[in-house]
């Protein structure tokens, strides 16, 4: 009876990493930390970036948070995604993600940016849904900003 | 608690009769996602009846015009027609037409309260205004169970006015717990404000109670009435309460109109909160003097084609019949919240089984997330509220982030209740058991995409 958008809105594989997320719970020793709230339902997310010493390749993404399947899904998308990648390249996947995030549907996600991440791109099509998709990315994006300041 | 003898015995609304009443809701007859619409989303806002929409429609084909100005025709006509609304609603809480302000919402109906008082603290108002300043060592009460509308202006005026802000905690099954009501409302008290019915636990609160203890200690009392005035008879004058609040939208109204009920005396007293055109008799370069309420309150040019609205929505619910209104309410919050119990894993808040509620709940479903619920029950075209409705300390209290909250109107049926029901059922399921474990390793099943550019 559920309807092929829903589950295209709810793959098996956003389900998959709502129930068991990749980089959940914060560890000693992050260089930056964010922490971020969708006001519309008090969802929140601490998201805290960890450096390989002496460069800018995040060696770890590790976060914190309650929310929907679609935010705590994107949550650990986004930090299996990132792990291992420089700031500024992780910075233009972020770009890429809100860029297919904001389109409504009409912009197809490019899977050798955002890996298993365009999973999330149906959320697209649901307004009331681009937040919860998008908390841990702003997170992120926040986050690399301190580090950079730091 | 609130309600007279009568509304006891009222009957429900039987099922012919609303069904004839959804005939004069256009968009109930609409379908969202391939399904009927089943909207239990009334206590966010409620839907229009044809009446409603008509009066506002014939009212700016026919006589719109500027209100309180002018001398031709259509000025008077719009006039007569735009003071005859709110003759309508000062009989519909059983105030006088002068007790009664426009306002844009319930909103901003308390933060006119809070600014007039946060501007007699300073000395606005002279002498007669005086009885509403407020000092460090004064006190304003609220609840632990108030709607954001009904929190954040006393803060604000206690933060301006160093008066302090205290709250009568809730038990965990949502109810006032007044043991301790004589210390919480005391000789420094100035204002007790508080929710008539929560718009989350859909508990009714004793006000004969909290009146009772504040009329004790002279302060004055603020109700919010945006969850009872539409959906059971609203008494001011029985209640004796010194303020009232509540908002069009969720009474069949147009938005953008809100009422202020306030005892006449204590209006006219009251220096005003928006200023300007339409609320003066006196200007100069250096001051101004300002017209009785409710005019001292009505600064600018007022909402008038809404407030006409209001009028006719009020009509329309009159003429079904407050009373069996609240009868067919009170059977289906009581169904809903029966229903949503016995699904496992379902959390319903606020009153128990037996327990008296409006027509509403808001209920928990373990391990997944309110908007998660409502997507889902959006996908058969049920319309819910999802969240944390305004009421953060509220849900903070209860142990939850955010909840999925059912309201019904006049307009509900008992099989939308089973539909949404049958729908809450199949979340479980579809979502998968709860559990959380983190996972450090990476799925061997998925691809690498580390460095792929």
């Amino acid at each position: 009876m559920t309807s092929a958008e829903l589950n295209g809105l709810y793959q098996q594989m956003i389900l998959d990493h709502a129930r068991t997320p990749y980089g959940f719970g914060l560890t000693e020793g992050a260089i930056s930390r964010s922490h971020q709230v969708n006001p519309t339902c008090g969802d929140e997310i601490t998201l805290e970036l960890h450096l390989e010493p002496g460069t800018d390749v995040v060696s770890s993404v590790r976060w914190e948070g309650h929310g929907c399947a679609i935010s705590q899904a994107s949550a650990s998308l986004f930090a299996d995604l990132v792990d291992g990648l420089p700031m500024p390249e992780i910075s233009t996947r972020i770009d890429s993600f809100r860029e297919v995030m904001r389109s409504r549907g009409t912009i197809d996600p490019d899977e050798r940016l955002l890996g298993d991440a365009v999973v999330l791109a149906g959320a697209s099509r649901y307004v009331a849904r681009v937040k919860c998709a998008m908390l841990a990315w702003v997170a992120a994006e926040h986050a690399i900003s301190l580090a950079k300041a730091a | 608690m609130t309600m007279t003898s009568s509304q006891t015995v009222a009957q429900p609304l039987t099922h012919s009769e609303i069904l004839a009443i959804r005939e004069d809701f256009p968009i109930l007859s609409t379908t969202v996602n391939a399904h009927p619409l089943v909207y239990l989303d009334s206590g966010a806002t409620s839907q229009k009846p044809r009446a409603v929409l008509d009066a506002e429609r014939t009212f700016l084909e026919t006589e719109n015009s500027a209100v309180h100005r002018g001398a031709h025709t259509l000025a008077a006509l719009a006039t007569e027609t735009f003071e005859n609304a709110r003759a309508t609603v000062a009989r519909f809480i059983n105030a006088a037409d002068d007790e009664i302000v426009w306002t844009s919402n319930a909103t901003e109906g308390l933060n006119l309260i809070a600014y007039a008082f946060s501007n007699a603290s300073v000395g606005r108002g002279g002498i007669e205004a005086k009885r509403f300043a407020l000092s460090p060592g004064d006190e304003i009460l609220v609840t632990e169970m108030e709607h954001h509308a009904n929190l954040i202006p006393w803060q604000e005026l206690a933060a301006r006015t160093g008066a302090t802000l205290r709250f009568v905690p809730i038990d965990d099954g949502g109810s006032l717990r007044l043991e301790s009501l004589d210390e919480l409302v005391n000789a420094r008290t100035r204002i007790v404000a508080f929710t008539h019915v929560s718009n989350v636990l859909g508990v009714i609160n004793p006000v004969e109670l909290l009146v009772a203890r504040a009329r004790a200690v002279g302060a004055l009392v603020v109700l919010d009435a945006c969850q009872s005035a539409p959906h059971f008879a609203l008494d001011v004058a029985a209640l004796d309460v010194d303020f009232a609040v509540f908002s069009g939208h969720k009474m069949l109204g147009p938005t953008g109109v809100g009422v202020l009920y306030g005892r006449s005396e204590l209006l006219n007293a009251m220096p005003p909160f928006l200023t300007g055109g339409s609320m003066i008799t006196t200007v100069t370069m250096e001051s101004a003097e300002f017209l009785p309420a409710p005019q001292r309150f009505e600064a600018g040019t007022q909402r008038v084609s809404q407030a006409i609205g209001l009028a006719a929505a009020i009509d329309y619910l009159d003429a079904v019949g407050m009373d069996r209104i609240a009868a067919h309410e009170s059977a289906l919050g009581a169904k809903l919240a029966d229903g949503l119990r016995a699904i496992p894993g379902v959390r319903v808040l606020g009153p128990g089984p037996g327990e008296a509620r409006v027509g509403l709940a808001s209920f928990d479903v373990a391990g997944i997330h309110s908007h998660d619920v409502g997507q889902f029950l959006d996908d058969r075209g049920i319309a819910v509220r999802v969240g944390h409705h305004c009421t953060q300390p509220l849900h903070r209290r209860l142990g939850v982030v955010s909840t999925t909250r059912a309201s019904a109107y006049l307009y509900t049926t008992d099989d939308e209740v089973d539909e949404l029901l049958a729908g809450v059922a199949d979340v479980s399921a579809f979502f998968g058991a709860a559990r959380r474990g983190a996972r450090d390793e990476r799925p061997a099943e998925r691809p690498e995409m580390r460095g792929t550019l």
